[in-house]
């Protein structure tokens, strides 16, 4: 021990490890942040099982539920652009957003089935209808909304029965805002912590990443001349999904921190730049007459809005690995109701 | 919310007398459910075997975990009986610290057992208060012994499904394959479960999961096959000190209050109740637990509620959402004045 080291850390060589007294440090673990982060609460000590997590973690394949998420945003907020362009006489951006909406649904839908343990049993999820199980409600949505939009787009491109076009196109519309948003109760409505305490925004995140996302695909896709709608979309998308995040941020308290950590966090990084940057050169790609900004920006949101998804979604799993966001709060709600 | 009478918000909240009767069985026999008395298992794992061989419940992955005795780790598809151990430095109450043993003839305490006041009989397991020793207070490190050692206290418990009075599991199931039984306990049904994994992120306690190989979850059903011919389930079967007790849950709530006051009085004043109340965030436990220390040591959320208790407001801001995203495109296709 003569040689031994005391450092900002402790004492070095030393094993104090070996000499630790049983029980003592079992189960009790303390984090590291990562760099240069400001502790947004104080670090909590608490006990756990042999840091062992409280929870299962959620066993959904990130690429197809973070996808699932994602194409269901799309494809809502697609139909809303759809019908607004049918009223005011935009065909070419109607007709994208139409064969948008209808491909990512489809690729959506997918997603859900190739995620399932038992794929071949996918209708089971239409053997009841439970308004307690957001799975539930929002299977039966989608089976609304899916023939919908492919018979909008089938319509459309065939340019046959176009009174039947625009009933699907505005039925479409009805169902795609639910579509875009009903994904944020399907997360929050699970046990897992930075899921479920952000219930109150996360709807509204997710709403403007979808509006982001459809406005990316219309300014890809549509002729300049028409995409004025898709460019203001996609500013005030930016302004809803960015916005309502950081609200939500604020209000969840320990179970914000998985966002701030780790994959989530630069996921969620890009999310903001991609989206923020992209929103900026829609609006300025107004003035010029170059159709590469435009389609740039449009690239740039969609991807914004993917990171989005795959950031919260990682946020979540990563908040169900650790028992500290589990029994943290679950703690001061407890000593809270004590005084 | 909290202080429970203030009464339910919804019904998927707050307390539920009659949970097979709320889930549409109109003559149900009394709920059942197991009380899992920690402070007298030995850590045998008894029920962990029971559990399995009745179920025909895979192997869960032989391996050595290398944190303590316990190499099952937790609650999943292929384990619905876990016992966790966990060794602290702290004296239970009564224990005397570094006795020795060597000069006892077990034979002839054997022989008197049950005789006289040193030697209580079958049933007793703590020394009545006076005898706890000098400074051994619940809570703290006991003193050193002659040899220099200090005191270990072991607690072991046997985790299973709470089969709460409201199921997050149950609750978002889309499938109706989670289903509630007569005995007010949680069954998956495995010939409709599609492996949609929502069950699995829900649960409060981490119980339920998704085996992989298979695609579908599982998890306890409280032997829901021996009870319809009136069987106790395999692991409290099969419990050698009755630390697993199974039965109608008003009894084993009311068994439990008094072995807490006995343990109490005996000077444990670690032992609590968990998961008994029917104010807590999931409506009470159907299987409840004394335990010796703080939930979260055994592995156990502190204060779980029921997901579903927020649903509605969820669907609340969902809708208010959806409004925002329609008045957004609307927004879009105004054309701003010139
Ligand atoms: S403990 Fe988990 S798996 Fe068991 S009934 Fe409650 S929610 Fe369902
Ligand atoms: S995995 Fe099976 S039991 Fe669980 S929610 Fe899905 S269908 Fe129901």
């Amino acid at each position: 021990m003569s040689e031994s080291e005391v450092t900002r850390d402790g004492v070095r060589h030393a094993r104090p490890d070996r000499e630790a007294p049983t029980g003592v440090h079992a189960g009790r673990r303390r984090r590291r942040r990562g760099r240069g982060e400001q502790p947004m609460v104080p670090d909590a000590e608490f006990s756990s099982y042999y840091g062992k997590p409280v929870l299962n973690k959620p066993t959904w394949k990130p690429l197809d539920i973070a996808g699932y998420l994602y194409l269901g945003g799309l494809a809502g907020a697609s139909s809303l652009l759809a019908a607004g362009a049918g009223a005011t006489g935009r065909p070419a951006l109607g007709r994208t957003a139409k064969l948008g909406a209808a491909g990512a649904i489809t690729l959506s839908l997918a997603a859900l089935v190739h995620d399932l343990g038992r794929p071949a049993r996918f209708l089971n999820m239409l053997r009841v209808f439970k308004p307690t199980s957001p799975m539930s409600v929002g299977s039966w949505i989608l089976s609304g909304y899916a023939p919908l939009t492919l018979a909008a787009a089938a319509t459309d491109v065939t340019g046959r029965y176009r009174l039947v076009g625009s009933a699907a196109t505005a039925g479409a519309a009805v169902l795609g805002p639910a579509v875009a948003t009903y994904t944020a109760v399907l997360l929050s409505d699970t046990a897992v912590p930075s899921w479920h305490e952000g219930y109150r925004q996360l709807p509204f995140v997710f709403a403007g990443s979808a509006a982001t996302s459809a406005a990316g695909l219309a300014l890809l896709a549509a002729p300049a001349a028409q995409a004025g709608p898709a460019r203001r979309m996609a500013a005030l998308g930016a302004v809803l999904e960015l916005g309502s995040f950081q609200v939500m941020k604020r209000r969840m308290g320990l179970t914000a921190e998985p966002f701030e950590q780790g994959r989530p966090h630069r996921l969620l990084r890009a999310a903001e730049a991609l989206t923020a940057g992209g929103a900026a050169l829609a609006v300025l790609s107004a003035r010029v007459r170059d159709r590469r900004p435009a389609a740039a920006a449009g690239a740039a949101l969609l991807a914004g809005s993917a990171a989005l998804r795959f950031g919260v979604f990682h946020a979540g799993v990563a908040s169900a690995e650790d028992p500290r966001y589990t029994v943290v709060p679950q703690r001061e709600r407890l000593r809270a109701r004590e005084c | 919310m909290g202080e429970g009478a203030e009464g339910r918000e919804n019904l998927l909240y707050g307390p539920e007398p009659d949970v097979a009767g709320a889930a549409g069985y109109p003559d149900a026999p009394p709920r059942m459910g197991f009380f899992t008395d920690t402070s007298v298992c030995i850590g045998c794992k008894a029920c962990e075997v029971a559990c399995k061989e009745w179920n025909a419940v895979p192997e869960d992955g032989l391996l050595l975990t290398g944190m303590s005795y316990d190499n099952t780790q937790g609650l999943g598809a292929d384990t619905w009986r876990h016992v966790a151990f966990i060794e602290q430095r702290k004296p239970l109450a009564g224990q005397e610290p570094g006795v020795a043993h060597e000069d006892v003839d077990v034979f002839a305490a054997a022989s008197r057992l049950g005789t006289g006041a040193a030697s209580p009989g079958p049933g007793a397991t703590a020394p009545p208060p006076d005898r706890a020793p000098e400074g051994a207070p619940a809570g703290e490190i006991s003193p050193l012994s002659p040899d220099g050692r200090t005191e270990l206290r072991w607690l072991m418990a046997s985790d299973v499904c709470k089969h709460c009075t409201h199921a997050a599991c149950l609750d978002v199931c889309p499938t109706g394959s989670l289903f509630r039984t007569e005995f007010g306990t949680v069954v998956v049904q495995e010939d409709i479960c599609n492996g949609c994994g929502y069950c699995v992120p829900a649960c409060p306690y981490g119980v339920i999961d998704q085996r992989k190989d298979d695609g579908r979850v599982w998890k306890c059903t409280l032997c829901y096959d021996r009870l319809g011919v009136g069987m106790e389930p395999a692991c409290a079967k099969s419990c050698p000190t009755d630390s697993i007790q199974f039965g109608p849950l008003e009894e084993l709530r009311e068994r439990a209050q008094a072995r807490v006051a006995q343990l109490h009085a005996a000077g444990v004043t670690d032992a609590r109740l968990y998961g008994e109340s029917p104010e807590d965030g999931v409506g009470g436990d159907g299987a409840f637990f004394l335990l010796l220390d703080e939930p979260e040591v055994y592995g156990l959320p502190p204060d779980p509620v029921v997901t579903t208790r927020d649903l509605p407001d969820m669907w609340r801001h969902a809708a208010l959402a959806a409004v925002s995203l329609v008045a957004l495109a609307a927004g879009s296709f105004v054309r701003r004045p010139r």
